[in-house]
């Protein structure tokens, strides 16, 4: 199908909608009706078409947008997108996975034509036709690593493997769930883990690393994860929290349905060929509770999880103080009746 | 005041040690304020050669002269004591630049100036494997605003002003040794206004 790409924005007026396609396809993140950190890996490989599982990097209705908006927040704030002096080749790689993983998958939007190493590439969503080396960065605009981010969804950390370890070396970080590149490039994985609570006692950064360092060429693998949002704003960064924090004190349980975003992070990570580097896509979609109850199974599940989440887990993802409402205005939505397993909607 | 224990940590918060002479072919010791302690208190141990291939650099802060004399009378080929590290930071990346292959760096005092130091050293390509800290001393904190990006050096309570945008920020436990300085975040970003009360979290 032709993807019908949405004029909307994710500030201000915040005119961003999910349309019906876009609702159905939704990564619910929950398999069953409680929630506790895993380490959930599963291969990232295609899988039922039409979901946002089905291509490597996933293109859909909120794509020219959500570049505008990546734009906007980089003419803000250019130390959004940084990448340490070494990190230029993985950026390379990441050029060569994305042209050929969208020229492949998508070839009514995207067209690479290569004669040696000179590149033709073709975004017709965003007017782009350039020319270039690859390998030369004279003949970009931008790094490869920023060009080629500035044209595809999701933030993106290039993580460098050494000494048993992956370091956070570069990225392009507009989307983020409150964190900031600016602040943790050059970490390793510990270290820009060390704020969230629990998971390291529980052993999950050891085990999830150990995975990691061990991702071969042309085995990508994928996780989900999750938080909330008030208002559908793809900028939660730390750097703004002073503007945004404030909007969490607009919720009612009259604005509930439309203002509260649950807000998933399809995560996703290939090894490079010439650079050993690791790439970490990390792909924001955003619901609002009113789209997401019209799948009753979500509804229902949604309930019981943010009811039952631990306390210091509803801290960290920053709704402690809106919970209470929130659980109400879901129990509407709850006839305990019991879920399926899965993710999945129930009507298929 | 002996050397500082502290609490179990955050996993992005450098582990300090003890420092001990180690051969090699110089010897590089950058120190603030009660850091003196610990370059006083390795010297008891050290050979009679060690201070000739030696180059100590050390700010005083608020010690004055308590130290400052006694470093001196080590008998260091290069002693220098500056006012603060920013009028010391050049002389630091040039002696950094001077260091040969088996050089040993010794850092000590307060987290900010290992922090700082450790940053150049490493840039300098000094190996971790040559570089010990000791911390002594203050335990204030250098903090970053992740909102204007501004350094507020010797932060002792929680929350704390931004000395460059004013705003009232806390301290988030997550340290970058690249900018040697813990995060603050607006502390009533939320519920602009509520400040709450000071508290004096570090000395």
């Amino acid at each position: 199908m032709t993807i019908q790409f949405n004029d909307e924005t994710f500030r201000g007026d915040f005119t961003f909608r999910n349309s019906e396609w876009a609702i159905k396809r939704f990564p619910f993140p929950f398999h069953e009706d409680s929630y506790m950190y895993s380490v959930n890996m599963e291969p990232h490989t295609s899988y039922r078409p039409g979901s946002v599982f089905e291509r490597t990097f996933d293109v859909d209705e909120h794509y020219v947008s959500e570049m505008k908006d990546r734009a906007q927040v980089l003419a803000d704030d250019p130390l959004r997108c940084q990448s340490l002096p070494h990190m230029t080749l993985a950026g390379w790689d990441l050029v060569e996975l994305i042209m050929e993983a969208k020229a492949r998958e998508y070839p009514d939007l995207f067209e690479l034509h290569k004669n040696g190493n000179r590149w033709r590439w073709v975004n017709k969503p965003l007017g782009i036709d350039d020319t270039f080396t690859f390998l030369d960065e004279s003949t970009l605009p931008y790094g490869p690593m920023e060009y080629i981010t500035r044209q595809t969804q999701g933030d993106f950390a290039l993580l460098d493997q050494r000494d048993d370890n992956l370091w956070m070396d570069a990225g392009m970080v507009t989307t983020q769930a409150d964190w900031s590149l600016d602040f943790d490039i050059g970490m390793n994985f510990f270290e820009w883990h060390a704020p969230v609570p629990k998971a390291h006692e529980m052993g999950i950064f050891v085990r999830a690393l150990k995975f990691l360092l061990n991702i071969q060429q042309g085995q990508p693998a994928r996780r989900l994860n999750w938080t909330m949002t008030v208002n559908p704003l793809l900028d939660t960064s730390p750097e703004n929290y002073h503007k945004w924090g404030e909007m969490k004190q607009d919720l009612t349980l009259e604005n509930m349905g439309s203002k509260q975003h649950l807000r998933v992070e399809l995560q996703t990570f290939f090894r490079l060929p010439r650079s050993n580097a690791l790439v970490f896509p990390i792909r924001c979609y955003l619901i609002s509770f009113g789209d997401l109850v019209t799948v009753p199974k979500w509804g229902r599940r949604l309930h019981r999880v943010i009811r039952d989440l631990p306390e210091e887990l509803a801290t960290y993802k920053g709704f402690i103080d809106n919970r209470p409402m929130m659980v109400e205005w879901l129990s509407q939505y709850d006839d305990g009746s019991p879920t399926s397993d899965g993710i999945w909607p129930d009507d298929d | 005041m002996s050397k500082t224990e502290f609490p179990p940590s955050i996993k992005s918060r450098p582990v300090y040690g003890e420092l001990e002479p180690r051969a090699g072919s110089g010897h590089l010791m950058i120190a603030d304020a009660e850091g003196a302690e610990a370059i006083l208190g390795l010297a008891k141990s050290v050979d009679p050669g060690f201070w000739a291939k030696t180059h100590i650099i050390y700010i005083p802060k608020k010690t004055g002269t308590k130290y400052s004399s006694q470093l001196e009378q080590l008998g260091a080929g290069q002693y220098y004591c500056g006012p603060s590290y920013e009028a010391a930071q050049s002389r630091i990346r040039r002696a950094l630049q001077n260091c040969h292959m088996g050089t040993q760096v010794y850092l000590t005092g307060t987290e900010s100036l290992m922090g700082q130091a450790m940053h150049e050293a490493v840039t300098a390509g000094i190996p971790h494997t040559a570089i010990q800290t000791e911390h002594r001393g203050s335990t204030a904190r250098r903090m970053q605003c992740v909102h204007c990006k501004g350094i507020t050096e010797d932060v002792t309570t929680d929350p704390f002003e931004c000395s460059h945008c004013g705003l009232s920020l806390f301290v988030r436990d997550h340290y970058s040794r690249r900018i040697a300085a813990f995060q603050g975040v607006r502390v009533d970003a939320e519920d602009p206004g509520n400040i709450p009360e000071k508290v004096e979290l570090f000395k």
